[in-house]
């Protein structure tokens, strides 16, 4: 595959769970598409030398910098924002979680960093303090301080932990 | 802070890579995860004519273990080798050094052999590469292929032995020698930044061999007698690696890093087993 | 209203104090925020993009956009031409013979220093258009360090003021000579403070238009105020203000004082718009952010104390240059002024001497930035009172309670004028001891210390002034000047309540918040005020110069929310309640008084009598017939407030800088690591006495949030400078900021003494920490090493260096040839080295002089034109690895000296910045008719390379200069010039019996 620096390139993926498609040179940085040509401005840029990590987004599953990566690069895969959390019903237990560990204030970091927290519960059930701060420390956020969201994602490790409890009881008792 | 215009080709073969990087010469750059090369391109410090994306290469993502060594695939994330089962048995050394390399999220994207390539003198694998003896293998566009020892591979500062029309293909880490203990510490200023100073060890019986990283312009590997005191040879180590003052630290400091913590490492001692346990995830 | 009134008669919904969570999140969390950049803009919007100078001093010989003008989407550009045509220089508070404009004219005084703006169609266009836009400059001396350029034969930044100290004030107060004859003891001290910001997670943005019709600019941008700064634009936009209307967006990313300073750029991309006929859109990118925003000044101080025999400090002598960079910009000298009232701290000196000196330097202009002049003041202070204990062999805690301002003595004036408030720092100081575990910290350190550790306490005591005086900044002129202009005093704020047809509330205040969560707290007032719910209250804070009340001090800084915007909010919710109950009371034809707002309904006390406060609001809009005869209908209340104790300066420069003084009492324990010299926190106890707290929630957030600053600035921020003035800290690799593993978690006391002066008894409470938190950390560490000259940023290698490195000698043959590196690092490089060349020494000086052989050995020279005699333009490609430009080049060989040695210069500019530098060459005749060719270079790079590069520049130079001679060695003769580095290195250790 080429595409000319000048030329502009159609680029399809699966942004939170639909189709969609845009335009983009091969310079475009991929959070520049998702902002202004996909619309979904909830994924912000801080340093654009990938650092700083407000623009995280999960790229088939892995919390990856937007700023690091080019639209075309994206093509074809599943991309996760921010805007992909919030449930019918409100906002989700990470959500609520930030809200109720008064985890921002700006709130311009979050987006990033919700999304970091998503793959981390996934991958991880039961952290440590430690193992928190180790994958929180891929984000810099100016005004917290960062033990709202240490707590917020502990918190949730064990709620969801304990949802899923009875269940994996109940597999153990059948068997 | 947006990259300068660039042509952008996804070849899908090795071949068709390096036929590509044979054409375009210096105008050209390879990117496989891009946590190097993207930030250099948005700040415009490279502005190179056309861009190489490896991802549409199927056969470079592969973790193998071979007999003597643990072959790696240019394909291959960091995150992927450091979630390879069985890391820490096959080559210890990567399973402590791995956790300090960047941060959870550019471990994601980031390769392994793009790191290699890239040949930043403070960066984790290279060290890693270094002290273990590793090899390199470049492929060119005629499909050959050649293997270079680690420490003829890096040449200096982001500046290594692969030619023009060379693709990395494999990056090879020697496996776990029974009976050696492997040890890594590491400075910085704050976690996940480049090493102040690392340091790597292998630790036989007899011998210890000793990697620094972040002083020289390369990582640099040394044997050390075990059993004599290291004093001398630590100094002289210190020493000969041209250390030098930046914004974070002094070259003095450096040196005596290398100096009280070489000794350290090679005398193992409880801050090696914390690490181990801190830096896990 | 002046006394202290309880908020809270009604007291029904217990609004006001509660732990409520945040109305702002639901929207942030879901990606569903407003800020700058996510707003939609006019069809034709341009994009910008700014061009910064490279070097930190130089004229402006001549700039050609022309070559940008010619690029594909390119719409206009801006340049000092238009700006000089179109603008004027921005008014400043120290009159002095200085122009500051939005665009450079006829200099640039700082690396990152805006030259002129591209328009075009996307950012990507306009960025490559900088790069085609010629600018010749003819550099010039700089003066970086501040002590240096406040000596007297330092290059000028503006010529025509005759120094670059642009301000100098003198005050006495109380009797301070006598104070210091009688002194038992002296404790001196001499402290610099380092350059840090706080860099908001969101840069600047700002969208502006221009309309010709009306002349008037129209300008949205992430501006946090002080509004008095609108009024600064407007004069050098040359509009009456009401030509010029300044919109902030719903959110906004963080500012910590740092966005008051998007100010020059509102007025830039005003011009810009103007220039393009076209609205512009500019967003400010992280580089642009750190090397040229704004910073916190960095200060140089000696402090003394004359002190009685049981540690009573007297009186004080300070002695301050503020170093505010390559401007003055409103509102410097603000750093020193907003502190001037309690330079004294918490403590009872009457007796003082100050000598405030301001300097300007080839640095970014200084602006607001959270603590404002606090760390800089409690940096000296703190540390002073730390060694007076030391010298004076006292328990540095004792000192600090012997000079504790007594209980019992509040409203009290300070020696230069602040008057403190409220509160009780003795009973507070206890407190602190008592919850925080001081003994059990004691202990530990006990503990510690005989297990050979290096483990130390630092205590802090401060004062946290809040709403600032805006006739505070009129302390830099004398009294005489203050007469002929007019005094200046208080801090207006305001808050507009409104209840709609249906009942509903709103409310907007002029509080521009950055992530503070002022609408949950506005809520809260006014949820308890008029027993409404609070989800029910719809708050605003976006401000809007055209339509909005607001007044100079309108804005967020000073941490004045909580004591004068909620009061505000407060004071226009008692007046909305008081109409509603006049007309109800009206229609039930009972007192005023009985009427109680609560639960959504309005009731009158004993009584069966009650409605829907919506109903009883709704009549001010469809039933004003009905109403009583002074009622006018209608329900929107807007309260200004101003609090009469915000005096002007007096003619003795008594200054009560703040309206309010929160009280902060800090300790904490560190480990130093012997080897490494890292410093561990373990253990922060950070106490405050903010007055009432409205939502303990977001003043635990605030304290937090400012102690993960403070202590980012104790241990790893800085912005560093090299000697030829370039900016060393471009990117957050560079510029450290902590993470989420640096930080750890403070224990957070609170101590609630109201304060009288405010209409809810609060106090800010959002900088004190940034000012404590940096000084205590290093009192802790000053105590671990038992050192008194602690310079922060402590970072590893600063506090290895202070336990001392004892360093072996250097092994004969190891690491000779290696030249020291430039003292400090930075971007002067030097270093010396040589080669072996087969032929004579004039064969090689022949060869040096022919072009084809200069052309042949210059890496990546692309092509080589001769310009005079010896004298050439190069088109070059310099680089190592990745990173790789185009350099348009001036080559020139001089100082010819055939066949001994002659001189190799090069200077040019690419795409990353500048580069100059020059290499001594001497030719000497070895054995085997061989040369030997020694060289020295020094090299300087500029720019953007300067800025992100710092850690490889060394190295990378040594590899491209070594690369040179190589080449000649090639060509000369083909053989191998010498064992690399490398290859010695390895022959070494083989040698050794390593590996063979």
């Amino acid at each position: 595959m080429h595409a000319r620096a000048d030329q502009r390139i159609r680029v399809t993926l699966t942004l939170n769970g639909r189709e969609r498609s845009g335009y983009a040179e091969p310079r475009t940085q991929l959070c520049d598409f998702l902002r202004h040509e996909l619309g979904a401005t909830g994924t912000h840029v801080g340093c654009e030398h990938g650092v700083c990590g407000a623009c995280t987004v999960r790229v088939d599953g892995r919390a990856s910098r937007s700023c690091l990566m080019l639209a075309v690069q994206a093509e074809g895969r599943r991309l996760d924002t921010v805007e992909s959390l919030a449930e019918e019903e409100g906002l989700s237990d990470l959500q609520q979680a930030f809200r109720r560990h008064h985890a921002l204030q700006c709130g311009f970091c979050t987006a990033g960093i919700l999304m970091s927290c998503e793959e981390f519960l996934d991958r991880v059930a039961d952290p440590s303090e430690a193992q928190v701060r180790d994958m929180l420390s891929g984000h810099l956020c100016r005004c917290t301080g960062y033990t709202g969201m240490v707590q917020a994602v502990l918190d949730v490790a064990r709620t969801r932990r304990e949802a899923t409890v009875p269940d994996s009881q109940q597999e153990n008792n059948d068997v | 802070m947006k990259p300068a215009a660039f042509d952008y080709w996804r070849p899908s073969s090795r071949r068709e890579a390096c036929e590509l990087l044979h054409e375009h010469g210096d105008e050209a750059r390879l990117i496989a995860g891009g946590q190097s090369l993207m930030a250099v391109l948005n700040m415009r410090l490279a502005q190179p004519k056309h861009l190489l994306d490896i991802a549409g290469i199927e056969d470079l993502h592969y973790i193998e273990r071979r007999d003597d060594h643990l072959a790696v695939g240019a394909g291959v994330t960091q995150a992927e080798l450091l979630q390879y089962p069985g890391l820490a048995e096959a080559v210890p050394l990567l399973a402590l050094a791995m956790p300090w390399i960047g941060h959870w999220q550019t471990r994601n994207r980031g390769t392994v052999c793009g790191s290699i390539a890239h040949a930043d003198p403070s960066a984790e694998l290279p060290l890693c590469l270094a002290t273990l003896g590793g090899q390199v293998v470049l492929e060119n566009r005629r499909g050959k292929s050649r293997r270079v020892m680690a420490e003829d591979f890096f040449q200096g500062v982001l500046t290594t032995d692969r030619r023009q029309d060379e693709l990395i293909t494999e990056v090879r880490f020697p496996l776990a020698r029974p009976g050696a203990e492997y040890r890594f510490r590491e400075v910085a200023m704050r976690h996940g930044d480049f090493a102040i100073v690392a340091l790597a060890a292998v630790v036989d019986s007899n011998r210890v061999t000793l990697g620094v990283g972040g002083v020289a312009d390369r990582p640099v590997s040394r044997e050390l007698a075990r059993h004599a005191d290291p004093s001398e040879a630590l100094n002289a180590l210190a020493w000969s690696l041209g250390a030098e003052d930046d914004a974070h630290a002094t070259a003095a400091y450096r040196r005596q890093l290398i100096r009280e913590l070489g000794r350290e490492l090679i005398a193992g001692g409880p801050r090696d087993e914390e690490n181990a346990h801190a830096r896990q995830g | 209203m002046n006394a202290f009134e309880p908020a809270l008669r009604e007291g029904q919904s217990g609004q006001i104090g509660r732990r409520q969570p945040r109305i702002e999140d639901d929207a942030l969390l879901q990606g569903r925020g407003r800020y700058a950049d996510d707003l939609a803009v006019a069809p034709g919007t341009l994009h910008a993009a700014v061009l910064r100078s490279p070097h930190a001093h130089a004229r402006l010989v001549g700039l050609d956009a022309s070559p940008a003008l010619a690029m594909p989407g390119v719409h206009a550009v801006l340049t000092g031409e238009d700006v000089k045509r179109w603008a004027r220089p921005f008014p400043v508070g120290v009159r002095q013979p200085m122009e500051h404009w939005c665009l450079a004219v006829d200099k640039v005084r700082y690396v990152g220093e805006p030259l002129a703006v591209v328009m075009a169609e996307s950012r990507y266009l306009a960025e490559d258009a900088l790069d085609a836009i010629r600018v010749d400059y003819q550099t010039l001396p700089v003066a970086v360090d501040t002590e240096a350029a406040i000596a007297a034969d330092a290059p000028l930044l503006h010529e025509a003021v005759g120094s670059n100290v642009v301000s100098e004030r003198h005050f006495r107060y109380g009797d301070p000579e006598q104070a210091f004859a009688e002194a038992e003891h002296r404790v001196a001290l001499k402290v610099r403070v380092p350059r840090s910001s706080c860099t908001p997670m969101e840069c600047y943005v700002v969208l502006a238009e221009y309309d010709p019709a009306s002349a008037s600019y129209d300008v949205l941008a992430n501006f946090q105020g002080p509004y008095a700064l609108h009024t600064v634009m407007a004069r050098a936009l040359k509009v009456p203000g009401n030509r010029f209307r300044l919109r902030t967006p719903p959110d906004s990313g963080g500012s910590f004082g740092i966005k008051q300073g998007v100010f020059p750029y509102v007025v830039m991309m005003g011009l810009a718009a103007r220039k393009a006929g076209a609205p512009v859109k500019w967003v400010e990118d992280r580089l642009e952010h750190l090397q040229g925003a704004s910073s916190a000044t960095n200060r140089m101080t000696e402090i003394e104390a004359a002190v009685t025999r049981d540690g009573r400090v007297t009186a004080l002598y300070w002695d301050q240059v503020d170093d505010c960079g390559a401007y003055l910009r409103a509102p410097e000298p603000a750093t020193f002024y907003r502190m001037h009232g309690n330079l004294t701290g918490a403590y009872a000196i009457r007796h003082l001497v100050v000598r405030n000196r301001v300097a300007l330097t080839n640095k970014t202009p200084t602006g607001l930035n959270r603590g404002f002049g606090g760390p800089q003041i409690y940096f000296a202070l703190e540390r002073l009172m730390q060694r007076i204990a030391v010298e004076l062999d006292l328990d540095p805690l004792e000192v600090i309670r012997r000079n504790l301002v007594p209980s019992g003595s509040f409203p009290y004036r300070a020696a230069a004028g602040a008057l403190l408030d409220s509160g009780d720092y003795p009973a507070a100081v206890e407190q602190g001891i008592h919850e925080g575990g001081l003994e059990e910290l004691l202990a530990h350190r006990e503990t510690a210390r005989r297990e050979g550790r290096l483990y130390g306490i630092g205590y802090t005591v401060a004062v946290e002034p809040s709403i600032s005086n805006m006739g505070y900044i009129t302390t830099a002129m004398t009294p005489e000047e203050r007469r002929k202009a007019g005094p200046k005093n208080g801090a207006v704020s305001t808050a507009t309540i409104s209840v709609g047809p249906l009942g509903d509330v709103s409310a907007h205040v002029s509080s521009t918040p950055q992530g503070q969560g002022h609408r949950t707290v506005v809520a809260q007032v006014i949820a308890e005020v008029l027993g409404v719910p609070l989800e029910s209250i719809s708050v605003n804070v976006e401000l809007d110069t055209g339509k909005d009340a607001w007044s100079i001090a309108s804005g967020n800084y000073s941490s004045r929310f909580s004591g004068a915007v909620a009061g505000a909010v407060y004071q226009a919710a008692v007046k909305v309640r008081d109409r509603l109950a006049g007309i109800a009371a009206a229609q039930w034809q009972v007192e005023a008084s009985r009427i109680r707002f609560a639960e959504g309904q309005v009731i009158v006390n004993d009584s069966e009598l009650s409605m829907p406060f919506g109903r009883l609001a709704g009549a001010t809009h469809w039933a004003p017939g009905t109403l009583p005869e002074d009622e006018p209908g209608g329900l929107r209340e807007t309260a200004f407030w101003s609090p009469p104790q915000l005096e002007a300066p007096d003619d003795d420069d008594r200054i009560n800088s703040s309206l309010c003084y929160g009280f902060i009492f800090d300790y904490c324990g560190v480990e130093v690591d012997r080897i490494t010299g890292q410093v561990r926190l373990d253990r922060y106890v950070t106490l405050h006495d903010a007055g009432r707290l409205l939502n303990p929630d977001l003043v635990d957030g605030q304290v937090r949030g400012a102690f993960a600053q403070g202590l980012g600035a104790a241990l790893m921020e800085e912005f560093t400078y090299g000697d030829d003035g370039s900016f060393q800290s471009g990117t957050f690799a560079d510029y450290l900021v902590p993470t989420s593993v640096e930080v750890p978690e403070p224990l957070i006391l609170h101590r609630e003494t109201p304060s009288p002066f405010t209409p809810l008894g609060a106090k800010g409470v959002g900088e004190g920490n940034n000012m404590s938190t940096p000084v205590c950390i290093a009192n802790a560490v000053a105590d671990a090493l038992g050192i008194a000259d602690i310079e922060l940023p402590l970072t590893p290698s600063k506090v290895r260096t202070l336990i001392g490195i004892e360093e072996p000698a250097r092994p004969q043959g190891v690491g000779e040839d290696q030249t020291a590196p430039a003292a400090g690092g930075g971007s002067r490089l030097t270093a010396s080295d040589s080669v072996t060349l087969p032929g004579s020494p004039q064969a090689v000086f022949d060869t040096l002089l022919d072009p084809e052989t200069l052309q042949a050995i210059i890496p990546g020279c692309h092509a080589l034109e001769l310009t005079g005699e010896n004298a050439y333009r190069a088109d070059v490609t310099v680089g190592v690895g990745m990173i790789r430009a185009r350099f348009d080049a001036q080559v020139a060989l001089s100082d010819l000296d055939p066949p001994h040695g002659l001189r190799l210069s090069g200077a040019g500019t690419s795409a990353m910045g500048s580069a100059e530098g020059s290499a001594q060459i001497r030719l000497t005749e070895v054995e085997g008719g061989q040369t030997r060719l020694d060289y020295d270079y020094d090299a300087a790079v500029g720019g953007k390379v300067a800025s992100v590069g710092g850690r490889m520049l060394q190295s990378a130079s040594r590899m491209i200069i070594g690369q040179i001679f190589a080449r000649l060695a090639q060509r000369m003769g083909g053989a191998a010039p010498r064992l690399s580095l490398w290859q010695r290195l390895k022959g070494l250790f083989a040698g050794r019996g390593g590996r063979s």
